[in-house]
């Protein structure tokens, strides 16, 4: 049991305490906590649904269905869990029973498997340097970034979103999207692979660089 | 062990996540000294994860934060009133109850109390084997020669605990000492005949 000081000294401690001692109250009832505790988490319950609906209005929508919900079974939340993983898994689940309603997929099932069946190899072999995550400061590359990850097919995207962006470790991946672990490794492979060989590109386009990307520069 | 680059890109993202055995790390690590591409392909996939990891890589519409505060919001007051709902009905609900019982106790006492009439009065300490006469037409009884035997036509003559079974009651001006109006004893009346004076004279006949 840490010492109170250590508590108040320490950030993550403390938050994580401030953050059980939310649950604790809105699960006794004072529910107009709630806003307080899922708005550390509000944009990546987005980003989760976004990245399974690949449409804002959506993606919204059903981020705040899944905050809702979350608030109305409060009280089944136990502290076993982390609360941002519950908060997601309840977002991940309510946007793919959206998708579900919405399209059919028994065709794309079956390109699911010859997909997964063949091995990707990488295609470009640049020489690459770490990209200074500032380059993120810039719109236009968050832009090109969102746009690669947007050009994957579902079964890469979700996977790649919810292990690489949500951080959920690979069985949290695997049990929010109702797959084993071994295809969210392979998946995640191709994944990685695939925005890597997308990411390439823009880097011999100077998408990284510390100039702004000139019209005409466009890599696809 | 030794690895070519296809087993490297096989395990590059179990690497990246820590997953690949001591000995299949130190071979890839080993690769990764000799062979550009691979390294290549493991510095961009480390790209890649460091970039899309970035919490600046999600962004959110404008006015999603406001508008889900406000949903929120909506939702924790469209609970309170749900309950609001359930207390208006439970107000009155509750008052029925309390009327309902109210009128169950009122009648408890009302529907039974005290006699106010010595008419009602089934009496009380009446000798059973009394012999009395009872007035069919009246449900009264009486000891013999009362002047208030109505109806002599109908007259029987039995027992007191008889007439008492059979539902009559006693008249109140010759059974007067056997009854209480509101439980307070009645004096006798002196005009009428008490019970010993009737039995004598019933011995006596």
């Amino acid at each position: 049991m840490p010492e109170p000081n250590a508590i108040l000294n320490n950030p993550e401690l403390a938050g994580g305490t401030r953050e059980q001692d939310l649950i604790a109250r809105v699960q006794r009832g004072q529910h107009e906590l709630f806003y307080e505790l899922v708005q550390p988490f509000e944009r990546r319950v987005y980003a989760a649904a976004l990245a399974i609906l690949r449409n804002e209005a959506d993606a919204e929508d059903v981020a705040q269905e899944a905050v809702l919900k979350a608030l109305a079974n409060i009280r089944q939340f136990r502290a076993e869990a982390r609360f941002s993983t519950w908060l997601i898994q309840i977002a991940v689940n309510e946007a793919l029973m959206r998708r579900r309603r919405e399209r059919t997929r028994s065709v794309e099932s079956i390109d699911d498997h010859r997909d997964e069946e063949s091995e990707y190899k990488p295609r470009e072999f640049a020489d690459w340097r770490e990209i200074p995550s500032e380059a993120l400061e810039r719109k236009e590359v968050r832009q090109k970034l969102a746009e690669a990850l947007a050009s994957l097919d579902h079964k890469y995207r979700e996977v790649f979103m919810l292990r690489d962006m949500e951080q959920l470790n690979i069985q949290e991946t695997a049990e929010a999207l109702g797959i084993s672990i071994a295809s969210v490794k392979t998946r995640l492979l191709r994944a990685r692979l695939m925005l890597r060989d997308l990411l390439a590109v823009g880097w011999q386009q100077g998408w990284f660089s510390r100039e702004p990307m000139g019209k005409g520069n466009k890599p696809w | 062990m030794v690895v070519n680059c296809e087993q490297v890109w096989r395990e590059i993202s179990n690497y990246l996540e820590g997953e690949t055995d001591p000995a299949l790390r130190a071979a890839m690590d080993d690769h990764f000294c000799t062979c550009k591409a691979c390294a290549s392909v493991l510095a961009g996939t480390r790209n890649v994860t460091a970039l899309y990891g970035d919490e600046r890589m999600i962004e959110v519409p404008a006015g999603f934060s406001r508008r889900l505060e406000k949903k929120i919001a909506q939702g924790v007051r469209s609970e309170k009133s749900g309950w609001s709902t359930w207390s208006a009905w439970l107000v009155p609900v509750a008052a029925l109850v309390l009327i309902g019982v109210g009128v169950r106790v009122a009648n408890s006492v009302t529907l039974n109390p005290p006699l106010k009439s010595e008419h009602a009065d089934p009496g009380h300490d009446i000798p059973p084997d009394m012999p009395v006469v009872v007035s069919v037409a009246t449900r009264t009884f009486h000891v013999a020669g009362c002047d208030f035997i109505h109806n002599k036509e109908t007259v029987r003559t039995m027992k007191a605990s008889e007439a008492i079974r059979e539902g009559y009651v006693p008249c109140v001006r010759c059974m007067r000492k056997y009854l209480s109006v509101a439980g307070l004893p009645v004096g006798l009346d002196a005009d009428a005949l008490t019970a010993e004076e009737a039995l004598k004279e019933t011995e006596g006949d």
